[in-house]
């Protein structure tokens, strides 16, 4: 077995003394982990920094197995990261996301491409935030948690929609909403790709997402909290709006 | 085959050494049975002597064979100043540089989500006790330029926030780099931090 692609990387585990094992977001094999050998040694220290856009091999026997990866970088993102708090823990909170979240081998190109242009988005930091929002809808949605915000769940209006169904992910409108209006959660703008991405809306929208992922997502996938990076990411994110 | 019992005892936790396998291992312990006089039973000595006195330093978390290490009980060292590196290896690369005269405080890692390594796993909370109790004006954060070494840079500067000066090393050129051999994040962080001349 043996094809060429190319990937983000999400995570580098050490493997024994010199090699390592990876965990790449590829374009047309989806998540895929591979060995690498020599990918603990100084001379791939660079290269193998998470987020980094990579040319990769992978080749193993059979398809079950582990495989090996061949990498050349493209792209490295870690060097416009490193120095700025909230994009580094953007960075750590995208890789461990979809390292945690996404299901090994299934192919998501267009979550491969979304994944892309928000890395890319980093340097930005006054619009990574809305981007990030922007794409955990799309792994929710890639995954099968997917919110359904076009229409009131009760009534199928399009208009007025402010809550979001604990229960459903739907939203709800607020004639429909009717008496059960405290027990929905508030739908911000930014989740409805309307408003204009102000910073307090995306700090609601991440608190709303956090919600579907600890109710919904961690149970199913059997995780006992969501990755800390993204409690980091949201914390920094929080402490600037406040500020 | 009873007669190499110890010896194949020895090879096999010689090949558990950083850079051994087994063939090095079995290599390097027919160089010691050959040198014995010389070099096995010295070896063997002091061997036996590290292991029943080598410890962690209780202050910083440097290796020594006392429970406060040398640089923590030298108090011309106390110039308020901490400098915070990974591990041992890496403070040990700081005194071979000889420039640095203030106190270490060794982390044993870096943050990281996916390993479940947390600030409490670090001696974080320790760092900032001995912020408050050793009377220091800067912490220097010496961790690697790596995603993982530059987030947990980043988690303790919020801790130190208000209450010390808080500085990083510098990133760029090294000394003797050649541009055509540096990676592309190298180059943009020396380009970002340039200074006249």
């Amino acid at each position: 077995m043996e094809w060429r692609d190319q990937g983000v990387l999400l995570s580098v585990r050490k493997h024994g003394e010199g090699s390592a094992i990876v965990d790449i977001l590829t374009q047309e094999h989806g998540r895929h982990s591979g060995i690498i050998r020599g990918g603990a040694g100084r001379r791939m220290a660079p290269v193998l920094q998470l987020g980094a856009r990579l040319d990769v091999a992978w080749r193993a026997r059979l398809e079950a197995h582990l495989g090996a990866f061949t990498v050349e970088p493209i792209k490295s993102r870690a060097a416009v990261a490193l120095n700025d708090r909230l994009a580094l823990a953007g960075l750590n909170a995208v890789c461990a996301m979809a390292h945690v979240t996404l299901a090994e081998r299934i192919a998501c190109p267009q979550l491969y491409a979304h994944t892309e242009r928000l890395l890319d988005l980093l340097p930005q930091t006054d619009l990574f935030p809305l981007a990030y929002v922007q794409w955990e809808m799309q792994v929710l949605q890639e995954i099968g948690f997917g919110l359904d915000l076009e229409s009131c769940a009760v009534t199928g209006e399009i208009e007025d929609l402010i809550y979001i169904s604990p229960k459903s992910g739907r939203a709800v409108s607020r004639q429909g909403a009717g008496e059960w209006a405290d027990r929905l959660l508030p739908l911000p703008d930014c989740l409805k790709h309307t408003g204009t991405g102000q910073d307090a809306d995306v700090l609601a929208g991440l608190q709303v997402l956090e919600f579907f992922w600890k109710s919904k997502v961690a149970k199913q996938l059997d995780l006992t909290d969501m990755p800390s990076a993204r409690a980091r990411f949201v914390d920094i994110f929080a402490r600037q709006v406040s500020s | 085959m009873s007669d190499t019992k110890d010896i194949d005892a020895l090879i096999e936790l010689m090949a558990k050494l950083p850079g051994l396998g087994p063939r090095s291992a079995r290599r390097a312990v027919l160089h010691l049975i050959r040198k014995r006089g010389l070099l096995m039973m010295p070896l063997a000595d002091q061997m036996g002597r590290v292991a029943s006195t080598a410890r962690e330093c209780l202050n910083c978390g440097n290796v020594g064979t006392s429970d406060i290490c040398d640089i923590c009980s030298d108090d011309r060292r106390a110039n308020g100043e901490i400098c915070v590196v990974e591990d041992v290896a890496d403070l040990w690369a700081m005194e071979r540089s000889g420039v640095f005269k203030g106190r270490y405080h060794v982390l044993g890692g870096t943050l990281s989500a996916l390993d479940s390594i947390g600030p409490e796993d670090l001696g974080i909370p320790r760092l900032m006790d001995r912020v408050v109790g050793e009377t220091i004006s800067e912490v220097i954060l010496a961790l690697n330029a790596t995603i993982d070494g530059q987030t947990t840079a980043h988690y303790i500067a919020d801790q130190l926030e208000h209450q010390v000066s808080v500085t990083t090393l510098a990133q760029g050129v090294p000394i003797g780099g050649e541009l055509d051999y540096l990676d592309d994040g190298t180059i943009s962080a020396a380009l970002r931090a340039r200074k006249k001349v």
